[in-house]
């Protein structure tokens, strides 16, 4: 059985103006696509152009070339107006749960504001059902973003990405300013809201292992390319690119035993990339 | 410390937004129960009140003579304030006039407002070749003289208030341009200013409801500032004669008691006074305005006697602890004992953040201090290095170097900081100064706690950061900060910590801001580094893994108290706090087991 994906990229070239009338290439040929209710994850460090490809999705960052199709329809490089209608299904939870709410809004007027834009009547219950699918409590619309602590702000912004009942939602490192006791609560919600509503999440991460918690397929990204892409449990712990197997060597484990053995391993695995490149000097030399 | 169990609330300390709700009160109820703030507003209200009513509470017409009256000293029957040469009524020229100076201030207020204000968010929102051209003509408009402008308008339209008026309002107008400019760049960089494009909002109502909300507090403030200018102008260019002399203004009563000084010369006081008490009014106002609107700090700090008295008390509780309990055993260097660290709860109490801390650090181990964001464990970290925020109070305790307490006296901890405790900070890249090379301030910061040449820390400091692993430190000594990553930031910051041969060494997250490979790798050197050289090290961490990594004893801090401590293989394999154990599966749930 196929199901049709629900956003498909293909080719996706983004350039940025650099010094003196050059270009900079961020995302040079990258393709994937994303099915209903599937979890897809781009990990990479920074400058790997994980973000930038999110930016694009959602009409933030321009296109040089290449398509991004949603449920079929084109939508990159559309105008405003064109794109509100056909990419309302596609939201957003970033970062930073500081900037990304403003401080001058109650969180009820943030969660009406996708309602009022789509035109959306019935604004207030919806809120209240928004607020109870993401676990906080009903009397949270009346105040302001600042009264609450990260995790109950990512908390505010996945409810607003889900206002419109998008089908699918790009969460950009949504877990990477929390704590970690939070980051796993905040995860699980993520994992509840697909249960029950079946929206398609695009997961960016530098952390393989978040990566590996929630999604179904892993895209690791190097350098504006994607240098491995498949199955989640295979990509994370039998990595075939070298800079997949580099990442996982890396992060260290909450095991002070195990965490012995992968260093021994991570420095063994060092050394020996350090003597192919010795090597290879010294034969680029003669 | 509040927290609301059930919930995960964490009061992240450092941060501004730990506001109380209490402190959420109204603009315009704050400006009213500030005295200065009220005061000005009560005066500004009354002379516009006046003015407007001057039909029917000025004594007499402005333009009434009173032949009998002429040059009538102040306080005379029927003209409090005297009269003019002509024998008109003073204070009913000054109430008739404020009309006029009304009708001036309104139209350079809309003018530059309408002007600025729109092109400056038109300019900061879209930017492009709008800003450039924008910002050009306010860079032409900036540079004329004003004043001669008017004198040259008033060439062509004679007495016209209304057009010098609004002359005068374009000529202003780039301050406002500027000012919301730069704020709405601000502004449109916000992640919310996203958000809301990706729910579908239009532009139009994106700069409605998130933009204009931002520039709201500036333009009102700047205003004041514009109206005194307003005022000051108008009654400039009534001076010279430039106004309508059939209608009265301040400017013109002023001019016209000028004339008259040797005749009366008491007459020049009141439109004088009338003047600069407005002006003095509008400015005072715009500072308690601005006061109000762009700063939350000064509602959180504690007179200065209450410090006294606190940090007293903590003297006193401190020493019989110091003494009763010394450093345990030969290698501890650094030995933190009872430490309490408390803030300003904003209603002159104080809220305790570190609440009784022990630790001890010997030579050549990594302690690890682990908690989640809010469990004071950054303000341990800095506290042993004295550079806690001013507003922080250390309540009690003591930090023992040697077995001497650095918090007894700044000397002491002035001696040590640098010199004996050194410091890893967390974000390398705002910790190195943009404007200086990696060398100089490399070299400035040695010299600054060691007695060397020029040469001689020169030569010590390529020596080092070459050890840190940059491979060609004399290029790297030449580069900005701006040239060079942030894993190589932080070996430089690891160097500057290590050139001046310190025995203990402060890490504070120092991987957090890193990508997970580089983070590998500083910390491979931070271990190298602390077996070399038999260095004490606090690494304050909330990454568990970074602790199984690299430290050989942990201690585990929440809400302020240390819950637990052990060498990391105990402690990893049994936990006996329920909160270290969910700190444990918190994060193996999310990490690679498999070797």
């Amino acid at each position: 059985m196929m199901t049709e994906p629900v956003l498909r990229v293909e080719n996706l070239i983004v350039r940025f103006p650099g010094r003196r009338g050059s270009s900079i290439t961020v995302i040079d040929g990258v393709s994937f696509d994303i099915k209903a209710g599937e979890t897809l994850s781009l990990v990479g460090e920074s400058g790997s152009g994980k973000t930038t490809i999110g930016r694009a999705i959602l009409g933030l960052a321009p296109v040089t070339a290449g398509s991004i199709t949603f449920r079929g329809e084109a939508i990159s490089n559309i105008p405003r107006a064109r794109r509100r209608k056909v990419a309302r299904g596609i939201q957003v939870v970033f970062q930073d749960p500081y900037s990304s709410l403003n401080p001058a809004m109650t969180v009820e007027d943030i969660l009406v504001e996708p309602l009022a834009a789509a035109g959306v009547s019935g604004g207030r219950t919806r809120v209240r059902e928004l607020l109870d699918a993401v676990a906080l409590p009903a009397d949270t619309g009346g105040r302001y973003p600042r009264e609450f602590s990260g995790g109950q702000r990512q908390r505010i912004a996945i409810a607003r990405a889900l206002a419109l009942n998008p089908s699918v939602i790009i969460c950009d490192e949504p877990t990477s300013s929390l704590d970690v006791t939070t980051q796993a609560r905040v995860l699980t919600l993520f994992q509840e809201i697909q249960r029950e509503t079946g929206v398609a999440y695009l997961f960016i991460s530098h952390d393989l292992g978040v990566v590996n918690e929630v999604s179904n397929r892993i895209a690791v990204l190097y350098q504006g390319r994607i240098v491995e892409i498949g199955d989640a449990h295979g990509v994370a712990t039998n990595p075939q690119h070298p800079y997949t197997r580099k990442l996982q060597m890396a992060a260290p484990v909450a095991d002070p035993k195990k965490q012995r053995i992968r260093r021994a391993r991570r420095l063994e695995a060092a050394a020996l990339e350090d003597a192919l490149a010795s090597q290879q000097r010294t034969a680029e030399a003669n | 410390m509040t927290g609301t169990p059930g919930l995960d609330l964490v009061v992240d300390l450092p941060a501004p937004e730990a506001q109380p709700p209490a402190a959420r009160r109204s603009v315009l109820r704050r400006l009213l129960t500030n005295p200065q703030g009220a005061c000005c507003l009560a005066f500004l209200l009354l002379v516009v009140f006046m003015g407007l009513a001057s039909p029917w509470l000025a004594p007499v017409g402005p333009n009434v003579t009173n032949l009998a009256a002429v040059n009538a000293p102040p306080f005379s029957p029927h003209h409090l304030l005297g009269a003019d040469a002509s024998g008109r009524d003073i204070l009913s020229r000054l109430m008739w006039g404020t009309r006029e100076t009304l009708l001036a201030c309104v139209i350079v207020l809309l003018v530059s407002v309408l002007l600025g204000v729109t092109s400056g968010l038109i300019a900061g929102y879209y930017r492009g070749k709008f800003e450039a051209s924008a910002s050009w003509v306010s860079d032409v408009l900036m540079s004329l003289p004003g004043i001669v402008l008017l004198i040259a308008l008033y060439a062509r339209t004679g007495p016209n208030i209304v057009a010098a008026m609004a002359v005068f309002g374009l000529l202003i107008a780039p301050v406002y341009f500027r000012l919301v400019r730069s704020t709405v760049v601000g502004v449109r960089n916000e992640l919310y200013v996203d958000a809301a494009k990706v729910v579908g909002l239009s532009d139009f109502r994106i700069v409605g409801r998130h933009v204009l909300s931002a520039v709201r507090g500036p333009v009102i403030i700047q205003s004041s500032f514009v109206l005194a200018a307003g005022i000051a102008i108008e009654a400039g260019v009534d001076f010279l004669g430039l106004g309508n002399p059939a209608q009265p203004s301040w400017g013109s009563v002023l001019q016209q008691s000028f004339n008259n000084i040797y005749n009366n010369g008491a007459s020049v006081v009141w439109p004088a006074l009338l003047i600069s008490l407005t002006i003095l009014a509008l400015v005072l106002l715009g500072s308690v305005l601005r006061d109000l609107l762009q700063s939350s700090a000064h509602s959180r700090t504690l007179s200065s006697r209450r410090r006294r008295e606190l940090s007293r008390q903590s003297r006193q509780d401190a020493l019989p602890a110091t003494k009763a309990r010394p450093a345990s055993s030969q290698d501890v260097v650094l030995s933190i004992r009872g430490l309490r660290i408390g803030y300003p709860d904003g209603t002159g109490g104080v809220r305790e953040v570190v609440r009784g801390a022990d630790l001890d650090v010997r030579r050549g181990e990594i302690h690890g201090l682990v908690g989640e964001s809010g469990s004071g464990k950054s303000q341990i970290a800095f506290s042993t290095l004295g550079i806690l925020p001013k507003e922080a109070l250390i309540l009690g305790g003591s930090i023992l170097l040697d077995g001497k307490d650095l918090l007894a006296s700044p000397k002491l901890m002035q001696e040590a900081r640098g010199r004996r405790i050194a410091y890893v900070p967390q974000e390398p890249m705002s910790n190195l100064d943009p404007s200086f090379t990696i060398g100089a301030q490399l070299t400035y910061g040695l010299r600054a706690v060691k007695e060397m040449t020029k040469q001689e820390a020169e030569k010590k400091l390529l020596g080092l950061l070459a050890r840190v692993g940059i491979n060609d430190p004399e290029r790297v000594f030449r580069l900005y900060p701006h040239q060079i990553s942030g894993g190589m930031a932080q070996r430089v910051l690891i160097c500057g910590a290590v050139a001046a041969d310190p025995d203990v060494i402060v890490a504070d997250e120092p991987t957090t801001a890193l990508d997970v490979t580089v983070q590998a790798e500083v910390l491979e050197l931070l271990r190298e580094l602390d077996d070399e050289r038999e260095l004490a090290m606090i690494l304050v961490t909330h990454n568990l893994g970074v602790v199984a990594d690299i430290c050989d004893y942990v201690s585990v801090m929440k809400d302020g108290l240390i819950l637990e401590r052990g060498d990391v293989d105990s402690l990893f394999e049994s936990p006996a706090q329920a909160y270290t154990q969910e700190l444990l599966s918190s994060s193996r749930r999310v990490e690679l087991t498999e070797v």
